[in-house]
């Protein structure tokens, strides 16, 4: 095993509200190694996004962060931002949820891929367009020359998100992030799009961490899977073992919770009552206590650590793990 | 009218619809001849990706979007003919509840006036019965009316806004309700508080459903009979069991491929899903899925397919099927 690319460390992050501060991440701690695909997979809410906005360091002003964030031997907390900013787009890109906001309407897509490329590479203009035409045609768009004169407005929202995705892919990125790539996007343009991303991946060998709340999404995709609720990673293991045997119950109940294809019509759902608790109101003890079917006083009383039994790679946070071989757990 | 439910006196019956929309000098064709027929007491899904004409049909079906041409028979009388007072009187019996639940309540308004809007409508004066009623409908999606009515919307979370706005629709004793990807917005372990809670209200108050959503997986869960659309028209109507069993439309196929799957053993398809929609403003000629088909032809550019009966009560429009 290679050094890690990307480790977090104790991690966490508080926002200011009127009605007090707001834990959006509680303590995580993640590593991925280059070539990996890392998926985060959580409910609105459950801080997945505001983690990845601390990798990128993009988090609100206002917002407190602690921890570590160590990417390719520095730690991005304490790097100045102007070292911060060459690193952004060019090692560390990141792919968002709605390529209409982050594509810029104003300007014509040559403009905004040529604009990243001159600014991270020491290419001149004739060799960027090359390059930007090159980039266009590997996520498969059409015509690349004479996409590179339109505005957004004037591509398809599958087109729109290839387009995002040659300009994260510009500078030869080390880490992807990719914040709920599909999420705006029609099936069978999902499946293109996830397709893209794994293939480029691969050639690449870059490191890559998809958020969704697609547990369907990673499935297929990740090669570790962190499951968050309330701030926390309280799931955390292989893509095959997870699924094979989830021990958090919070994992369970959202893979049960989710309608299935060969399920009869009309067969009732395995519903999660309650909802995800109040971040400004941090409970004492575990955060999905009073939702869980499994719950007894001790949890209600203390917050279980991530911690692993079986498998080493396999870390879960909770004192009555489910799905566990005979004689291991609490 | 082709007999698409095989059953006596459809509830509702859709006839040969079209809508058409103006844009500038040009017209998006978003509903190209439409035939479905819903059986009282049925629920039909209705899939589609965006921009196929799924949520235009259902608002053309309520007439909040009137029809270039076609019928809309509701228990046996013609929507689309009526006017006014009549249509206001029959609008009564068919409700609709939206996506987005937060954007669809009044959030000055208080959850009690809300919920009893449509009985003042309806013209109910007494305001003890219109009490009892709100409270009763209250209750049965699952609130406490005591502790709800005198709040404002911006005190629920958007799973509970869905629940008072399937409060709101059932306050009328609706027969019919058309829902417009009601849990699209809502998280994975409220979606499915509420599908179950749209089902137990199906059998509570005997009602007929129009359920409308992108996701084959969430429309199974609850429909009887799954019709599937693409740029405007009916590709394959069928029972549920047997459409996803053996779909018969290539499009039906690719949407059933294209859907990833909660298990890591099994290996995504490689896009299976070549290109990308045409624009309903200039749909393709013949049958609007040839130019995303694997299995397109000569004929399919020339010849518009009909639906036709493929298995007992499964309908297709292609001239190569699957099955």
């Amino acid at each position: 095993m290679s050094a890690p690319l990307l480790t977090i460390e104790d991690v966490a992050v508080e926002l200011p509200t009127p009605r007090g501060n707001l834990r959006a991440v509680d303590h995580v701690d993640l590593s991925l190694e280059a070539g990996r695909t890392l998926g985060i997979v959580g409910e609105s809410g459950c801080g997945k996004t505001m983690l990845s906005r601390a990798v990128l360091q993009l988090l609100p002003k206002k917002a407190k962060l602690t921890g570590r964030v160590m990417f390719d031997g520095q730690d991005l907390v304490r790097l100045p931002s102007e070292s911060l900013r060459r690193l952004r787009g060019r090692d560390l890109a990141v792919v968002f949820q709605d390529p209409m906001t982050s594509l810029n309407p104003v300007l014509t897509i040559g403009t905004q891929l040529m604009e990243t490329i001159q600014e991270h590479l020491e290419l001149d203009a004739p060799a960027a367009r090359k390059r930007s035409i090159e980039l266009l045609a590997a996520v498969g768009i059409p015509a690349p020359e004479q996409r590179l004169a339109q505005y957004p407005h004037q591509c398809s929202g599958g087109m729109r998100q290839r387009i995002a995705i040659a300009i994260a892919l510009s500078c030869e990125p080390k880490l992807l992030i990719a914040d709920e790539p599909t999420t705006a996007l029609d099936v069978t343009i999902q499946a293109q799009i996830l397709d893209l991303l794994a293939r480029e991946q691969r050639r690449r060998h870059m490191a890559m961490i998809i958020i969704t709340h697609d547990l369907g999404v990673v499935a297929g995709r990740a090669d570790e899977v962190a499951v968050m609720y309330a701030g926390r990673v309280v799931e955390r293991a292989p893509t095959q073992a997870l699924f094979k045997r989830m021990h958090m119950p919070y994992s369970e109940a959202l893979l049960a919770a989710i309608p299935k294809l060969e399920t009869a019509p009309h067969t009732p759902l395995p519903a999660i009552s309650g909802r995800p608790p109040d971040p400004t109101r941090p409970l004492k003890g575990c955060s999905f206590a009073p939702r869980c079917r499994y719950a007894a006083s001790r949890c209600h009383e203390a917050k279980p650590d991530l911690k692993s039994a079986e498998m080493p790679d396999h870390l879960y946070a909770c004192f009555y793990p489910i799905q566990m071989a005979e004689g291991i757990g609490a | 009218m082709m007999q698409l439910a095989a059953r006596v006196e459809p509830l509702l019956n859709v006839d040969n619809l079209v809508v058409e929309y103006g844009l500038g000098n040009k017209t998006v064709h978003a509903v190209s001849g439409v035939s479905l027929a819903v059986a009282r007491g049925e629920t039909l899904g209705l899939v589609g990706e965006s921009g196929c004409g799924k949520s235009t049909l259902g608002r053309a079906v309520l007439q909040l979007r009137r029809a270039k041409s076609g019928r809309v028979l509701f228990d046996g009388e013609d929507l689309t003919a009526m006017e006014g007072e009549a249509l206001r009187k029959m609008r009564r019996r068919v409700q609709l509840i939206f996506q987005d639940p937060i954007a669809s309540l009044n959030p000055r308004r208080r959850i009690g006036d809300i919920v009893a809007e449509p009985l003042i409508i309806a013209g109910v004066k007494d305001a003890a019965e219109r009490k009892r009623r709100v409270h009763e409908v209250l209750s049965a999606v699952g609130l406490d009316p005591d502790l709800v009515v005198g709040r404002l919307p911006h005190e629920f979370s958007g799973g509970q806004c869905q629940r008072i706005c399937i409060a709101r629709s059932l306050v009328l004793s609706p027969e019919f309700i058309v829902c417009d990807e009601p849990v699209s917005a809502l998280d994975v372990s409220i979606r499915a508080q509420i599908l179950n809670l749209l089902e137990e209200m199906k059998a509570r108050f005997g009602l007929t459903l129009l359920f409308i959503a992108h996701d084959l997986a969430v429309v199974k869960a609850v429909s009887d009979r799954v019709a599937v659309m693409y740029l405007g028209r009916l590709c394959e109507v069928g029972p549920s069991e047997q459409l996803f069993a053996n779909p018969a439309h290539p499009y039906t196929g690719l949407l059933l491929q294209a859907i990833p799957v909660p298990d890591p053993d099994v290996r995504p398809a490689e896009s299976v899903a070549a290109g990308e929609p045409p624009s309903p403003i200039a749909p393709p000629s013949g049958c609007r899925f040839r130019t995303r088909c694997p299995r397109a032809d000569q004929r399919c550019s020339a010849e518009i397919p009909e639906l036709r009966e493929i298995g007992p009560g499964q309908f297709a429009a292609c001239h190569h099927p699957l099955t």
